[in-house]
């Protein structure tokens, strides 16, 4: 026989006895597993960004299925949309939850808060936040060394670099909250997205006396407490020497913006105001 | 002959300007700023209230927890409120700020210049005293001395070594305070000795300073168990570790205390204050500054009380440069840059140190080129550049796994790199990162 033949029939042979092999252990230890799993999975985005708490998306499928429910289950990426997709799939009901967007709470740019020295070592907000209170003095305010911008993974943030602070780009916000975690002063928060993108809310965290603050940063919230007077619907909270604007609360009157004695509280995307006697007079026909 | 440790270190310039120049006393200023949080561990607690009248000395905050210090009062006068103040690294922190009235010193304190050698009191009463009188290690660690000085009751110590090395380049509070005060200084040692039950002790002095090891020979002669050890100058030899292992060549193991190879380290200043505070009942309230720099008019030893702003000090030794760059708290290799003098002298401020705009330029960054320089120079047999390179990428597992936490922030490595790496800002980030890891688990 031409070794061509042998070496067919001796391969073919082992072939067949390995397949058999195989066979048997796939029937053996088959590991069952939901098919939902694979289905959910492929509806998440698969950028892995940890913005849902979980590690990356397969685990987050796999604790949907798991769990049989959808509580406290978010994926900022997806959005409602694809919480939908999800319950479709899980045969459940789907919530709604009010799309959010990360704000920079913090207006110390390099104009409104001076710097009193230059920093030169690392470059990260971790580091400095640890060694000093920052060139600025403002032991809470944006160190703008670019930890957030780091850690954006959707292009959605970037340094400016005329004020120093980061910019966040709305439209490629997922709000996965990455930043929220890279901040080490806590300055950036998710808060919800608001009719037309609009939102107000108090651009400062500094939790130091009026005086103190204030000699810092030009629009630090001195903790007056005058727009918690001004809002008619309790949605202002004084706490720790700080305003915060409760956005379930808001009603976007925005009273408390014009009321504010320093600045501090940021209105966004809002049409550009009338005249002024104009609304007063508005005012006073309600 | 001279000793040294092996692994590792370095050589920097030792511009020790102020050399030589006898200690000067500072008068306090009008307004005194004690910061509460000056030693290592928990801040101590304020025990006086506004418009209380204070004497020199008097206990004005506690330490309560296990690791902390009290804290008393600089100067006599009345406290003018408890209130935030700016501290070393621009954040706010409490402070007992005190209007000086005068100088009137709290009942019992010894204010002669009389040398009291025989020592009364026993291990415990010593200990005892040493913690109510707000003892601290003045090398800049501030770590509290009596819990120290408190032997665990499974070891046993058997060296006692006093710190005189004084490695950092520019400062020079230890060598002069070693020519000026050395009998109490010896008398300090033998309290100590006496503290922790121990018959040796060894003084470290590096060569650089041979008039100090003269003068230190000779007034160690009527003194029984003090040997002087002379020691090849190296950075960082004053470390605790590297102290030990150059005087009595015994490697402290990884992770764990000096007292688990039988010695016990103290300053040579910790050493007069505890002369002062047990032979004198006279609390921790001053201590000696350098204040030195290249373009400083007059670069000076200073006896400053605690709580004096570092301006004036600025002022005393012939005003601040035009061109001054930088402003350290600490020597150029271990000390942080401040940003502003107001801030108070601490308990742990050895020397203010000025550098010019030129010398405070950092060096310009380049990629690492894996040159193993760092490796070659850590006196902990550490690889800085791989530590370095973790802390950049927030990589901790690897920080740990490396033994980041080993690292005594002696800043070797960066000083040898020639790429300019921020090595130590890295590992410091590391340190700090793996340390809250650490705490988080064991809780």
């Amino acid at each position: 026989m031409s070794p061509i033949i042998i070496a067919i029939i001796v391969l073919g042979a082992s072939a067949l006895v390995f397949a058999a092999i195989i066979f048997g252990v796939e029937k053996q230890f088959k590991v069952i597993e939901d098919p939902r799993i694979d289905e959910v999975a492929e509806a998440l985005p698969g950028a892995n960004c940890g913005g849902c708490g979980f590690a990356g998306c397969r685990a987050f499928a796999e604790t949907i299925v798991k769990n049989e429910s959808l509580e406290g289950m978010f994926c900022p990426v997806g959005g409602n949309d694809l919480t939908a997709e999800i319950a479709a799939v899980m045969g459940l009901e789907a919530e709604e939850k009010a799309p959010q967007v990360a704000v920079l709470r913090c207006n110390g740019s390099k104009k409104h808060t001076p710097e009193k020295f230059i920093y030169e070592g690392a470059q990260s907000c971790a580091f400095a936040n640890n060694l000093s209170a920052g060139p600025g003095g403002c032991p809470n305010g944006c160190l703008g060394l670019g930890d957030c911008v780091e850690s954006c993974e959707f292009n959605a943030m970037y340094m400016d670099e005329e004020t120093g602070l980061p910019v966040i780009i709305e439209d490629n916000c997922v709000s996965c909250g990455a930043c929220v975690k890279a901040c080490p002063r806590n300055i950036i928060e998710l808060r919800n997205k608001g009719k037309k993108s609009r939102r107000i809310f108090v651009s400062c965290v500094n939790t130091e006396k009026g005086a103190i603050a204030k000699k810092n940063c030009e629009v630090a919230c001195i903790g007056c407490g005058k727009c918690v007077k001004a809002c008619a619907y309790d949605a202002i909270v004084l706490e720790n020497k700080v305003a915060y604007i409760d956005f379930e609360k808001c009603r976007l009157c925005r009273k408390c913006v014009t009321e504010c004695p320093t600045g501090a509280i940021i209105e966004l995307n809002f049409p550009p105001r009338k005249v002024k006697e104009e609304e007063s007079s508005n005012e006073t026909n309600v | 002959m001279l000793k040294t440790f092996k692994l590792g270190g370095v050589h920097p310039a030792e511009n020790k300007l102020s050399e030589h120049k006898a200690i000067e006393a500072i008068e306090a200023p009008e307004k005194i700023y004690v910061p509460l949080g000056q030693n290592l561990g928990a801040p101590s607690v304020a025990i006086v209230q506004k418009g209380d009248k204070l004497k020199t000395g008097q206990l004005i905050a506690k330490g309560e927890a296990f690791i902390s210090a009290s804290l008393h009062s600089p100067v006599s006068g009345t406290v003018e409120k408890i209130d935030t103040h700016v501290d070393a690294s621009g954040y706010r922190r409490d402070t007992i700020i005190i209007n000086r009235e005068g100088d009137e010193w709290e009942e019992g304190i010894d204010l002669s210049k009389d040398l009291i050698k025989e020592i009364t009191a026993s291990s415990e009463e010593i200990i005892e005293k040493v913690k109510a009188c707000g003892i601290v290690g003045l090398g800049g660690a501030t770590f509290p001395t009596h819990v120290k000085l408190m032997i665990p009751k499974d070891k046993k110590a058997e060296y006692l070594i006093i710190n005189a090395v004084e490695c950092e380049p520019y400062l020079t509070a230890d060598h002069q305070l070693m020519l000026e005060k050395g009998d109490e200084i010896l008398v300090g040692v033998q309290i100590l000795m006496k503290a922790i039950k121990v018959d040796k002790a060894i003084i470290g002095i590096e060569n650089n300073k041979p008039d100090a090891i003269e003068h230190m020979n000779k007034v160690a002669s009527n003194f029984a168990g003090i040997t002087i050890q002379g020691l090849k100058v190296k950075y960082p030899q004053g470390a605790e570790k590297q102290l030990i292992k150059a005087c009595v060549n015994r490697e402290v193991p990884s992770g764990k205390l000096p007292i688990e190879v039988g010695c016990v380290v103290q300053n040579v200043g910790t050493a007069f204050a505890v002369y002062e505070a047990v032979q004198k009942n006279k609390p921790l309230i001053e201590r000696i500054v350098s204040v030195t720099g290249k373009n400083i008019s007059k670069p000076s030893n200073f006896q400053a009380r605690v709580g004096t702003p570092i301006s004036l000090l600025l002022e005393k030794a012939g005003g601040m440069p035009e061109d001054t760059g930088k402003i350290i708290n600490g020597g150029p290799m271990m000390g942080k840059a401040i940003n502003s003098i107001d801030i108070p002298v601490t308990k742990g401020c050895s020397g203010i140190l000025l550098m010019d705009k030129k010398e405070a330029l950092r060096a310009t960054e380049y990629n690492c080129v894996r040159c193993g320089r760092c490796t070659t120079v850590c006196p902990m047999g550490l690889e800085p550049f791989l530590l370095g390179l973790a802390g950049e990428n927030l990589n901790w597992e690897i920080a740990e796994k490396e033994n980041i936490m080993d690292c005594i922030e002696c800043g070797s490595c960066q000083f040898t790199c020639p790429s300019g790496r921020p090595l130590l800002d890295n590992i410091r980030l590391g340190k700090y990162k793996v340390g809250q890891i650490i705490r988080n688990r064991k809780n």
